[in-house]
């Protein structure tokens, strides 16, 4: 592959709310045994990626954790391996990263060090499984500047989280509006881009010397009528977990039986750090309909049509319905969750009832002591 | 260089011919167990977890999926840049070339090893019981005694001793005899197969034992140590130990991890066990489905009834299909409809559309009393049941079967199919 590999998890997003408190959005937990990482970081090692760096900023612990080694994704080897970066105090520099394009710019040697002609940049909220060797060489035959990995959705959903694009019939993108008032265009930004490595290097360069900062708005947008950015349709799959609504909509995307087969069981392995646990249990009394079970759970009570991520307790006589538990969660007896997110390493009292609507999900975080049977 | 204190040597070259069909294409080491692990896991995750971190593993019968699941040892830590896990297979030397003729006699041939690493002390285990154990309180104990040889030895009931090798102690725990097998055993203390030696003892012991032919520790190395006044002590375990060597009891202590306590606890952070796991999705349970009792392994799809079975990963459990108090090894596939009782299916293996596994009355196995005799069914890796078929209890199949191989669509209790199983 002749591209290096970048990806943005710097980013705090406040609309997943109190989930994002204790952690970046590329480390969300994802479909039971993944976090949202894991996707770009495993498009990118299937497509023949040998270098990639992951730009991180806001609460980066867990993120950092995940990513303890390359070995996960079969980064790390000596040619090339897993690079992350954070904002560092130097000589020239004592600022955080104040945009994408400034994050970009404040690792511009890693840019400069490299020596593959081509990047692609992606950010870590995507949950998605391309080949980047398809979009380089749709690219490469544009003969493009800048090539966005775009998607077109369907008319139901709420396009204005997203970046709209509009195209003519070569694809090239003629417009381009970042999280628009009215939208014109139910093609979206998927956050992919594909650009030439001295091109980028030097487009960095210039909008750091004007004090921008901003990848899509100083950048692609600034620059779209002079480059020739175009627009690369992705068919399959594509989601991200930009606010509480989608998150919570793309984990129980896993339970369609085309999704879950389409992610792993067709093509190549999206790959995960390894937890060593144990097989998931289900005790006498457990009824389970509709839903995913990870590994290292325990159950006694009832599930339906929910999430249950790694390593959680249900309680006997629970009723967990339409849900999503996030790893390491205890629920005592006689609890009762529907229509909700029980943050990760919450431990619910016996007896506690969460009941949200569909329309509004809620989040449960609940820190009690945890008595650990034996 | 970095002195190892302890070096474990495992010896995993058995084939487990008690496993029947399980083990025709794998060694006894390399077989599931319990979901997701391999029974070689165990002692794997002891010794790291008891902070052993070289190991060599001596393999010889049907090595290949060991080779494949150990690997450079990344899953257990053992990839390590002085020391490791490291594969010991039978090799050609000058002037002869030998098999591994017994559990000393691999040691022997594989001295160099040994001597290359210069340790204090070499840990010898077997590679097919299930438990946790540290090793290192046991090496304290083998220091605290100036023992030249301890070994673990664990308390039966006296009616099982012979089966095993037993030892007899004095009351400072030393070694005063021992029984291989007794008819009338003097002690309850069963041999566990796990041995420290002070290294030069051993290698003075195989060396000087090197012509016996079979070379094999309880039977000849232990008794030379012994007859020549080694200390030898015996370091008393009261843990969980399974020897899992019959189809019975495989299957039992699988079952026993099911129970709602059970008494071999997977779920406890601080003694993991490690195991070559891909990333895999979790499992899906469908609107459909009912499960119960069971222990399910990473991206298997539930769409039947399973009660009281062990299912392994990545297995495929159809509509209407129903499985009680059997084990599904990974990547089997349970049709629709498809009834399984009291089985052991080993990986890959297809039961076809509303096929019956365990039906009927006990039957004397005609394949070998030895191996088969309970109520298993019992089939090996890679084989496909036809559709609509029934199979009694207490039988073995492997290979492809078709219609044809089932007089009447009937594999009667006692019955037995063997295809001689080169994959097309």
């Amino acid at each position: 592959m002749k591209a290096v590999g970048i990806i943005l998890a710097g980013g705090n997003n406040r609309r997943i709310r109190e989930l994002s408190n204790k952690r970046a959005v590329a480390a969300m937990p994802v479909a039971g045994t993944y976090r949202s990482i894991d996707f770009a970081l495993s498009n990118m090692s299937n497509s023949n990626i040998k270098r990639v760096a992951v730009l991180t900023q806001y609460n980066a612990k867990s993120l950092n954790e995940h990513l303890n080694s390359s070995k996960w994704w079969d980064f790390g080897r000596k040619q090339g391996g897993l690079y992350v970066f954070t904002p560092t105090l130097t000589v020239n520099n004592n600022n955080w990263f104040r945009g994408t394009a400034d994050s970009l710019y404040q690792n511009l040697d890693f840019l400069k060090r490299s020596h593959e002609p081509y990047v692609v940049i992606a950010s870590g909220d995507g949950i998605y499984k391309i080949d980047f060797n398809d979009v380089l060489k749709y690219h490469v035959e544009k003969r493009a500047d800048v090539t966005i990995v775009c998607k077109e959705m369907n008319s139901g959903e709420d396009l204005a989280r997203f970046g709209c694009i509009q195209k003519d019939e070569d694809g090239r993108i003629t417009e381009f509006e970042e999280k628009p008032v009215v939208v014109r265009s139910n093609v979206i930004s998927c956050g992919i881009y594909v650009v030439r490595r001295r091109l980028l290097i030097e487009l960095l360069e210039v909008a750091a010397s004007e004090d921008r900062y901003d990848f899509v708005k100083d950048v692609l947008i600034r620059y779209r009528n002079k480059k020739k950015i175009y627009a690369y349709m992705h068919e399959g799959y594509w989601n991200n977990i930009s606010d509480l609504n989608a998150y919570f909509r793309t984990n129980m995307d896993f339970l369609k039986k085309d999704v879950r087969d389409y992610f792993f069981r067709q093509g190549e392995p999206i790959c995960s750090k390894v937890d060593d646990l144990p097989p998931a249990k289900y005790n006498p009394g457990s009824y389970v309909k509709n839903s995913l079970i990870s590994a290292g759970c325990i159950v006694n009570g009832q599930v339906e049509n929910s999430v249950i991520f790694k390593k959680a307790f249900i309680g006997n006589n629970c009723i967990i319905r339409n849900s999503i538990i996030l790893n390491d969660v205890y629920i005592a007896d006689n609890c009762c969750i529907e229509n909700c997110i029980v943050e990760a390493h919450s431990t619910l009292c016996a007896n506690t009832n969460h009941v949200g609507t569909k329309d509004k999900i809620q989040i449960v975080i609940e820190e009690n002591d945890r008595f650990v049977m034996s | 260089m970095i002195k190892k204190e302890m070096i474990a040597m495992l010896l995993a070259g058995g084939q487990g011919s008690r496993l029947g069909v399980l083990t025709s294409k794998v060694a006894k080491p390399a077989v599931a167990f319990g979901g997701k692990y391999r029974i070689i896991d165990f002692p794997l995750s002891n010794c790291i977890n008891s902070g052993i971190d070289t190991v060599g593993v001596l393999t010889q019968y049907q090595p290949l999926r060991l080779n494949t699941h150990i690997g450079i040892g990344i899953p257990w830590d053992l990839d390590r840049n002085h020391g490791g896990v490291t594969i010991l297979s039978p090799y050609e030397q000058t002037g002869k070339s030998d098999w591994f003729t017994g559990t000393a006699n691999a040691i022997y041939q594989n001295i160099n090893y040994i001597d290359g690493l210069n340790p204090e002390y070499v840990l010898i285990l077997g590679g097919d019981h299930i438990y946790k154990m540290d090793y290192e309180i046991m090496l304290e104990y083998h220091k605290a005694n100036q023992a030249d040889i301890t070994m673990a030895a664990m308390p039966v009931p006296i009616e099982e001793a012979s089966r095993f090798g037993v030892l007899i102690t004095d009351e400072t725990g030393r070694i005063t005899d021992f029984q291989e097998k007794p008819k009338v055993p003097k002690s309850n203390l069963a041999s566990m197969g796990i041995y420290i030696f002070t290294w030069p003892v051993l290698r003075e012991a195989l060396m000087t034992n090197k012509e016996v032919p079979g070379l094999d520790f309880g039977m000849h190395v232990i008794p030379y140590c012994h007859s020549r006044g080694d200390r030898v002590f015996c370091y008393e375990y009261n843990g969980y130990w399974k020897d899992v060597g019959t189809l019975y009891s495989y299957w039992e202590s699988n079952m026993e991890l099911i129970d709602l306590v059970p008494i071999f606890n997977l779920y406890e952070d601080y003694w993991k066990i490690y195991t070559k796991s891909d990333t895999l999705p979790p499992q899906y349970i469908s609107a459909d489905a009912q499960v119960e009792r069971c222990i399910i392994g990473d991206a298997t799809e539930i769409y039947g009834k399973v009660t009281g079975s062990v299912i392994g990963s990545s297995v495929t459990i159809e509509k209407d299909a129903v499985v009680y108090d059997s084990i599904i090894m990974e990547g089997a596939v349970i049709k629709a409809g498809a009834r399984v009782y009291k089985a052991i299916i080993a990986e890959n293996t297809v039961v076809g559309e509303n096929a019956t596994l365990g039906w009927g009355d006990y039957a004397e196995s005609q394949y070998n009393k030895k191996v088969y005799c309970s109520d298993l069914v019992t089939i090996g890796e890679n084989s496909v049941i036809p559709a609509n078929v029934m199979v009694g209890k207490n039988t073995a199949i492997s290979g492809v079967t078709v219609p044809e191989d089932y007089p009447n669509g009937y594999l009667p209790s006692g019955g037995y199919i063997i295809k001689a199983g080169e994959k097309e």
